[in-house]
């Protein structure tokens, strides 16, 4: 199987996130940044299910030079190949998604694996243009039944399951309330949600070999795509910061104020 | 000059970080209060290539540099000095003495499951009553036919308990004192040889430390490392890349207390405003900061001396002299900074503090630090 995955640079969750006064974006100043958690996932599937079915994984990342870290990262963890999209300046999500398509065409993998949502933007788009530019079956939300405690995660055995005939991917989705498992044709387009697995740490040795592996340089121009955004963000601006909480005396308190003024229970 | 580390070294301190984050942290001051080693974690850390950084490709390590060690290292103890030290122990002396001065057979025989961490390196030099003065050691090695009989008692050795694999400085030709010591290995089960670990240490509890007792261990000639009669001189270049970790550990240990110092005084208050609002701690955080990256440049700079093939033992002594130091100034004041709960095994500190001492002792006390660098600036003066 050939498997594509993403690996998109975003802001280190543990960094603190400051708006610039002026509302246009980010301090980026003294930020870390890190593979977006949800595209970890990505490749971590991409990479059991590589090791259970043979194949490769190619991780694509679109940006700066900068983005060289989080593909050499993904390449650490095991990934054969990978393609870097250069592209600096505002990219939506359409943007990012016929971006991909194009690096689908090229590579023609047998199953995409993307984040369901990066945590900068938090939009959760890009799987779904990507399926449907490529008229492809997607699957969002992948998940998996079991627990993180389980064999399987152990293991490390592949949530999504490849059909005998290399034909379906098996995809157990989380739903509001509940899993639903849907089973899609291949090629397919699958979004990953957190508790579909826990992905590895890059290793040492892991870290040496990615050196040497392959990374294509890929231009927006040269792939015929038009990023010229279609959506632009306008301001930016801080959460309202959080009102102080009250202490009450006891539990019939509590479930006295939860009842009449939170109206939660 | 270039400042940055490269790719792959900051890809390495991201992922032994999350790795620390989840396993370790949560973790920590529970083996300290139990004095207990944490075996499953050592061992997921020798999966991650962490216990065979130096250790080349063909061996089984992951072939990285003396950097590669320090970021690691750093990276660990700031969450956990005791597991620093059993990684810093690990790969400095035990593995590294075979790594460098072991023959093809013994290398082959050893290195791949000391690099995955299935077996554990220790390295026995100190003795009851010989430590600084190193050479002083009692400690004999026979040669019978074609076997090497030893005896003596090794003392506060790291992994003495949990180790497979031993380095055993031993004097075969006592007259001689430094010039007449021969290091050998020693396998775990050996007839002759007992370990009885030492309880009750004020930091690193959750390092194994163990007094080895070694009466009448043969050992064929095949045991032993390197040349005859040249043992203390291959431990003193052991030692002097030893340094430069024990350096990185106590820098990771700074840098602990300054985060959770920064963390803690934020929240709390005093006089209606948060403590870091006070010009005096704000004061102490600054110095603290200050001397973090000041000692951290100084063990960067030895390890790539060490990288390069260039000199480096006065430089690694600096290293650890200064951040071993650094350290204990930067963990005392975040008990401080922490007032009265810093006191307590609620907060980390404390456990800094204690961890950082051993910077200070462990591989050469300050005082022999300061010697070394002393007799290294007078020979070029
Ligand atoms: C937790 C822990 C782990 C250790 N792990 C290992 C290990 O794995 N392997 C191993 O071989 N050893 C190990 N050691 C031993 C350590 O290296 C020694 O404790 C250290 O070198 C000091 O030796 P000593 O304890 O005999 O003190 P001494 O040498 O007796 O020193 C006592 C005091 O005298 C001072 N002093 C001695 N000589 C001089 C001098 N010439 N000039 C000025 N001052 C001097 C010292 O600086 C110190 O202040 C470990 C120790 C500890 C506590």
């Amino acid at each position: 199987m050939k498997i594509l995955v993403t690996a998109k640079r975003v802001e280190d969750p543990e960094s603190k996130i400051k708006v610039k006064p002026d509302g246009t974006g980010i301090v980026q100043e003294g930020l870390k940044y890190k593979i977006n958690p949800f595209d970890e996932i990505a490749v971590e599937e991409g990479l059991r299910l590589v090791a259970k079915h043979g194949g490769e994984v190619v991780v694509v990342s679109i940006g700066g030079k900068e983005v060289h870290e989080q593909l050499r990262h993904a390449l650490a963890m095991g990934a054969h190949k990978a393609v870097w999209v250069n592209h600096t300046g505002p990219l939506d999500q359409m943007g990012v998604a016929g971006l991909l398509q194009k690096v689908v065409e090229k590579e023609k993998p047998d199953l995409v694996i993307l984040g369901k949502q990066s945590i900068d933007d938090d939009q959760n788009q890009v799987g779904q243009y990507l399926a449907e530019w490529l008229g492809w079956g997607q699957a969002t939300f992948a998940s998996k039944a079991e627990s993180f405690d389980s064999e399987n995660e152990k293991n490390k055995v592949p949530a999504l399951v490849v059909g005998a005939d290399n034909k379906t991917v098996r995809v157990v989705r989380e739903v509001d309330g509940g899993l639903a498992t849907v089973e899609c044709q291949l090629p397919a387009v699958v979004t990953t949600d957190l508790r579909l697995n826990q992905p590895r740490y890059a290793s040492l040795p892991g870290i040496m070999k990615a050196k040497s592996k392959p990374i294509e340089e890929l231009i927006p121009a040269g792939l015929g795509v038009d990023v010229t955004p279609k959506l632009t963000v306008t301001k930016m601006s801080a959460p309202p910061a959080r009102k102080a909480g009250i202490k009450v005396p006891d539990v019939a308190t509590l479930v006295e104020k939860l009842k009449t003024e939170a109206k939660v229970i | 000059m270039d400042f940055e580390l490269p790719e792959s070294h900051r890809i390495l301190q991201a992922s032994i970080r999350e790795f620390c984050e989840k396993k370790v942290k949560p973790f920590a001051r529970e083996w300290d209060a139990k004095e207990q080693f944490p075996h499953e974690v050592v061992r997921e850390l020798g999966q991650l290539g962490v216990m065979g950084i130096l250790v080349k490709e063909e061996y089984g390590g992951a072939g990285m540099d003396a950097l590669a060690v320090a970021v690691a290292v750093e990276e660990i103890a700031r969450y956990d000095g005791s597991l620093a030290l059993t990684v810093a122990s690990h790969n400095g002396l035990g593995t590294s003495h075979i790594r460098v001065f072991g023959n093809e057979e013994q290398r082959r025989k050893y290195l791949p499951k000391l690099a995955t961490g299935e077996w554990l390196g220790a390295w026995g030099l100190t003795e009851p009553g010989s430590g600084s003065d190193a050479a002083g050691m009692k400690t004999t090695a026979v040669k019978k036919g074609d076997v090497w009989v030893l005896n003596g008692t090794k003392m506060f050795i790291t992994q003495g308990t949990v180790g497979h694999v031993f380095v055993i400085l031993a004097l075969t030709d006592p007259p001689k004192r430094q010039k007449g010591i021969t290091a050998f290995i020693v396998e775990r089960g050996q007839k002759g040889f007992t370990q009885r670990p030492i309880h009750g240490k004020l930091g690193m509890r959750s390092s194994d430390t163990a007094e080895l007792i070694l009466e009448n261990v043969e050992v064929p000639d095949s045991a032993r490392l390197g040349e005859v009669g040249q043992g203390f001189i291959d431990t003193l270049k052991i030692l002097d890349r030893g340094r430069i970790t024990i350096g990185a550990l106590a820098v990771g240990l700074a840098r602990g207390a300054l985060e959770e110092s920064i963390r803690y005084s934020k929240e709390r208050t005093a006089f209606g405003h948060p403590i870091a609002d006070f010009q005096a701690l704000r004061w102490m955080m600054a110095d603290m900061k200050t001397e973090t990256d000041a000692a951290r440049l100084l063990v960067h700079r030895a390890a790539y001396l060490a990288d390069h093939g260039r000199p480096y033992t006065r430089e690694a002594s600096m290293a650890k002299l200064f951040a071993s130091e650094v350290a204990m100034r930067a963990c005392n004041k975040a008990v401080q900074i922490h007032g009265g709960y810093g006191y307590t095994r609620e907060f980390p500190v404390e456990r800094y503090l204690r961890d950082a001492k051993l910077c200070e002792i462990g591989e050469g006390t300050s005082e022999i630090q300061r010697s070394i660098i002393a007799r290294e600036t007078f020979k070029t003066a």
